[in-house]
């Protein structure tokens, strides 16, 4: 099993460090899959995750000049890591002035990511910083539960709006309840509620468009008025909404009534989907 | 020193409205008098209490280390930050060509299975006033106390000398300009007690020549295949996810012994840094100099001073 990658540009490497910077918010843990053409980040939904899952997915060439991979076996050429999120962005944080990083897998008393950065010096001399982070190799018995999830067919697929807008309102709405319910139509309308004894607070989002929708079956009858809510709890939804520092390319919500909201986001080149279970 | 420091607090405050400051000594009452006379006749008079001590007087001599290096404190300064701000210990050394090496020192429990970030940053020797020093010398001292006369040195835009002697004793960090002399002096870890060691001879302090440098090439050769075979056979009939940790734990390594100028060894593990921790002993003095440095100290504890007088 080998992995090694190099990243030569200024730009590639700020990017790849923004990546890793939202994923330590996403996921205190998470699994890093490694594939000829792409890289993953995945958190599985778990109890231990409270039912949240993740994939974060991109292209390899797109950052990499170098990379090079050799999975488990010739049949299975993949590898499954698994990190603590932090050590990741915390060693690729000192990398902002760097003529060059390197990745791969070492094994210093056991498995390692090292990350190597030769930092650009203003004397003649290099200075080089070495993070040894450890991981976990995964084996290929628990791969089955790392795969890409399958997105259930959506009641409803909107655009999101703004998601700084939308933090600062949920960050608001925590202070009063735990709960949340997510709610939007297929008229572009999406609503943010919750509701104790004392009072109800409820934000309106209009005019978001609505993607065209897949399937021809899906709902020439269907009042497009009609609301599909799910129940969230609101501190799952925060932590996403922090974990997106910059506006994404795209922002798509799928919300499969009383059951889960998907979030499928483009972020450049870098996609991720993210998906909250509803409370039960 | 905290109600000292408050006296002082604000600079910008104090360089807008002070014109002089008269600090002296009232025995009678126990108070140290600091009083600002401050533009407009204002005058802010502070009456601090003070207790007569026993002064410790730290035994150290420069002049008596083998080792030494010489640099600008910002050199130092930028060297410390990939390190954690949580780090307690960092162990400075001369490495592979000469290169000043600073690496993330853990205390390893054997019984851990969490295990936690290596950070290491290397630093060529032309960015050294002076470097006097052989490879494979390092010691391993306090990162905080370090970081802080770091900040202090930076501040002044002053140089830093460190020198240091074997494992144990004592590493003095001095600082020199026309106001100021300070010797910082920090205890390093000692060489591991050989008694708990169930290897044989007592394995010396972490060599730096074994360590990895990655050199500025390619790599070279990763060494996880022959791990993930052992791996994959043993995990087979399991479901659980830990680790094999008994064939990793730092049992006699027979293919890695020390032959520190073996080029295969480039990228491969510090093959000395020793299994079991070793017991810190400090035993020599740990002292804040005459200008004790802003931090207070929160290093290593229990601090032991040779020979004291009744003390835990």
């Amino acid at each position: 099993m080998k992995f090694r990658a190099k990243i030569v540009d200024a730009a590639s490497l700020n990017h790849f460090t923004r990546v890793s910077n939202m994923i330590a918010k996403l996921a205190k843990t998470c699994t890093l899959r490694i594939i000829p053409d792409k890289l993953n980040f995945i958190l599985s939904d778990k109890l231990a995750n409270g039912g949240v899952s993740m994939w974060c997915e991109l292209e390899q060439e797109n950052f990499f000049s170098e990379f090079q991979m050799e999975g488990v076996s010739a049949e299975n050429n993949e590898i499954y890591l698994e990190l603590t999120s932090e050590n990741l962005s915390r060693a690729l944080k000192t990398a902002q002035n760097a003529r060059t990083l390197k990745i791969k897998l070492t094994n210093k008393h056991f498995p390692c990511l090292t990350v190597s950065v030769e930092l650009l010096s203003v004397s003649s001399s290099s200075r080089i910083v070495t993070h040894d982070i450890p991981i976990k190799v995964i084996p290929r018995k628990l791969w089955k539960d790392l795969q890409e999830p399958v997105v259930p067919h959506p009641d409803v697929s909107i655009y999101l709006p703004v998601l700084k807008t939308m933090k600062s309102v949920v960050e608001k709405m925590k202070n009063i309840s735990n709960h949340l319910v997510i709610e939007a139509n297929l008229n572009g309308e999406l609503n943010m509620k919750i509701e104790t004894e004392l009072v109800c607070v409820t934000t309106h989002f209009k005019d978001l468009g609505n993607p065209p929708l897949a399937s021809e079956n899906a709902s020439q009858d269907r009042n497009p008025e009609q609301m599909a809510e799910v129940h969230l709890d609101i501190r799952k939804l925060l932590q996403f909404l922090v974990g997106q520092q910059a506006n994404p390319t795209k922002a798509l919500c799928n919300i499969v009534r009383n059951k889960m909201v998907h979030f499928d986001l483009l972020h450049e080149d870098v996609s991720l989907q993210y998906f909250i279970p509803a409370l039960s | 020193v905290q109600s000292f420091l408050s006296v002082f607090r604000s600079l910008a405050m104090l360089e807008r409205t002070v014109e002089k400051c008269c600090i002296s000594l009232n025995s009678r009452n126990s108070r140290l008098v600091v009083q600002l006379h401050c533009k407009y006749g204002v005058r802010k008079t502070h009456n601090l209490s003070f207790q007569d001590c026993e002064s410790l007087q730290a035994v150290f001599d420069p002049a008596s280390c083998p080792h030494m290096l010489h640099a600008p404190a910002r050199v130092l300064g930028e060297a410390v930050l990939p390190f954690p701000p949580a780090l307690a210990e960092v162990t400075l050394g001369i490495g592979h060509g000469h290169r000043v090496i600073l690496r993330s020192y853990q205390e390893e429990e054997a019984d851990s299975t969490v295990k936690t970030m290596m950070t290491e940053m290397s630093i060529g020797e032309e960015d050294f006033q002076q470097l006097q020093a052989q490879e494979g010398v390092a010691v391993t001292f306090c990162l905080k106390e370090f970081r802080g006369l770091l900040s202090f040195a930076e501040s002044a835009n002053l140089n830093l000398s460190i020198h240091f002697d074997a494992p144990g004793r004592p590493a003095i960090f001095t600082i020199k300009d026309s106001l100021l002399d300070a010797h910082f002096v920090l205890a390093t870890l000692s060489e591991t007690d050989p008694h708990s060691k169930d290897l044989g001879s007592p394995e010396p302090a972490p060599q730096l020549q074994d360590y990895s440098t990655p050199h500025l090439d390619d790599f070279a050769n990763d060494d996880i295949d022959s791990y993930m075979i052992a791996m994959e056979t043993t995990t087979g009939g399991e479901s659980s996810r830990a680790l094999p940790s008994v064939s990793l734990s730092p049992g006699p390594q027979p293919s890695h012994s020390p032959d520190p100028h073996s080029e295969e060894e480039d990228e491969a593990e510090p093959s000395t840094v020793p299994g079991t921790p070793p017991p810190k002993k400090f035993r020599s003095l740990f002292f804040g100099s005459i200008l004790a440095p802003v931090h207070s100290p929160q290093g290593p504890s229990p601090v032991l001073a040779e020979d004291s007088e009744g003390e835990g």
